[in-house]
């Protein structure tokens, strides 16, 4: 059986990591070939890079980071951040990215799934997904919207449905982003999780609130995950890869436990 | 130094495998020119994709007689997920006749769980169920990177070299003679993966 994965998320901008509070307060935090390079070897079973680089001059950086990276670590690489197009999903490809999430831009023009999962394979496009609590009215039947740009930005569209449409458009993978739990360290959003994971039928990553390692353990059993991501709880030193997936191998979730 | 090709038919990024056999001390050169890949110490054949498209562009340049020829001559030869495949003699995908290099067909999964997912998707345990000098190292428990919707079924059960689980168990290394193959990436498997890659640069393509 397939193990449940840990996946630890770098925020980068203008080449170097950042992490961000419920996406307003960002700083520096490292050299993220190195970190990735730390997580890689103390056993994560995969990477995401988030561009979070404000202006387009300097998106040639997140290429350099990419392929720095991928020289050095042999686990899935997965990137985001500004894909707005085929020729971008590309680019970042060679550059040595496995997998490519897109959001805002398929939010505004959602053929780009499908023509990203042409490109380069359904299993290679991520659909992530920034979604907010905002309790089930008329045009939100799930109770949960989805925003763009970061977090900013209300688009009327409810959830649930996005989630489908981006599985019909050839989506491989979901992440699941709650920005109300987003640097919160309060723990994942278990009943949003568990609502889209059982309404796709492709693998769901949860990402934003993990504060100790048991939200990990409620995420990937209630929640019904597939896959956590974490940041701050390594990138801080407060907890490391190998010891967030032997609590969880302790606690009965099935992990990749050799490396 | 140990040189390889990697054969490139329009089929993925090869570039990952490429470092991945610069890590372990492999110079492999990404080619499609079939006189290159006849020249060859080691040859690697990986891929992702479809089977219907990977035949044609194969077909197109002349590739797939290449491979029938590396085979027959002997030389060490590594495939990957689609490469593996392909070198069987039918895949349920589009259809498609493929290479024939080991009798055996490619089905895709069908499992009546509905909360297992197609793709497979992510690490699984790979077991040995008959030795090989590329999985020598490999300990039980030890997990490898899949990402695939179709597996192999190859006619001669003595050619599975290990086996992993999806409700049920599935080929996932084969190995006849100079002809190794993964349905798994080594290249995306960590520690293990390399080790693999690096037990292929130092293999004679023989299997005992």
């Amino acid at each position: 059986m397939l193990s449940k994965r840990l996946i630890a998320c770098l925020d980068v901008r203008d080449g170097q990591l950042a992490k961000s509070i419920r996406f307003v307060d960002t700083k520096d935090i490292g050299d993220p070939v190195a970190k990735a390079r730390e997580y890689y070897l103390d056993g994560l079973d995969e990477l995401v890079f988030y561009d979070i680089t404000a202006s387009s001059e300097k998106r040639r950086i997140i290429l350099d980071v990419v392929e720095a990276v991928a020289e050095q670590v042999f686990i899935p690489l997965s990137v985001g951040g500004g894909v707005r197009s085929v020729a971008d999903a590309t680019d970042l490809r060679l550059a040595g990215a496995e997998k490519i999430n897109v959001n805002t831009a398929a939010v505004e023009r959602p053929a780009l799934i499908a023509e990203c999962a042409e490109a380069i394979g359904s299993q290679n496009v991520v659909l992530s997904m920034d979604i907010r609590n905002v309790g089930v009215a008329p045009d939100f039947p799930s109770g949960y919207e989805i925003v763009v740009r970061g977090g900013r930005t209300p688009t009327g569209i409810d959830a649930l449905a996005w989630t489908r449409d981006g599985e019909r458009l050839g989506a491989g993978e979901l992440v699941v982003n709650s920005i109300d739990a987003d640097g919160t360290r309060n723990g994942y959003e278990l009943r949003l999780t568990r609502a889209i994971s059982e309404a796709v039928r492709i693998p769901v990553i949860a990402s934003g609130g993990a504060g100790v390692p048991d939200h990990l353990y409620d995420v990937l059993t209630e929640g019904k995950a597939d896959a956590a991501l974490v940041a701050s709880m390594v990138h801080y030193g407060d907890y490391s890869v190998s010891g967030l997936k032997r609590h969880l191998d302790a606690r009965g979730v099935k992990m990749r436990m050799s490396w | 130094m140990t040189t390889a090709v990697i054969v490139d038919y329009d089929a993925g990024n090869l570039r990952s495998v490429q470092r991945a056999c610069a890590e372990v001390g492999i110079a492999a050169v990404i080619t499609s020119d079939p006189a290159r890949v006849r020249r060859a110490d080691r040859v690697i054949f990986p891929g992702v994709g479809a089977a219907g498209s990977a035949m044609r562009s194969l077909r197109a340049r002349g590739l797939d007689h290449a491979l029938v020829d590396v085979m027959r001559g002997g030389t060490p030869v590594l495939g990957i997920c689609l490469g593996l495949q392909i070198s069987l003699d039918h895949s349920e995908e589009n259809d498609q006749h493929t290479l024939g290099l080991i009798a055996g067909e490619v089905r895709r999964f069908t499992l009546s769980d509905p909360a297992l997912k197609v793709p497979h998707m992510g690490w699984n345990a790979v077991r040995v169920v008959r030795p090989h000098p590329l999985l020598a190292h490999v300990e039980p428990g030890d997990e490898f990177y899949f990402v695939h919707a179709y597996y192999p079924v190859p006619e001669d059960e003595r050619t599975v070299r290990a086996v992993a689980d999806y409700e049920g168990h599935f080929c996932c290394a084969l190995g006849v003679g100079n002809y190794f193959a993964t349905q798994f990436h080594p290249e995306k498997s960590g520690r293990v993966g390399l080790r693999l890659i690096e037990n292929f640069a130092r293999w004679d393509g023989r299997d005992a």
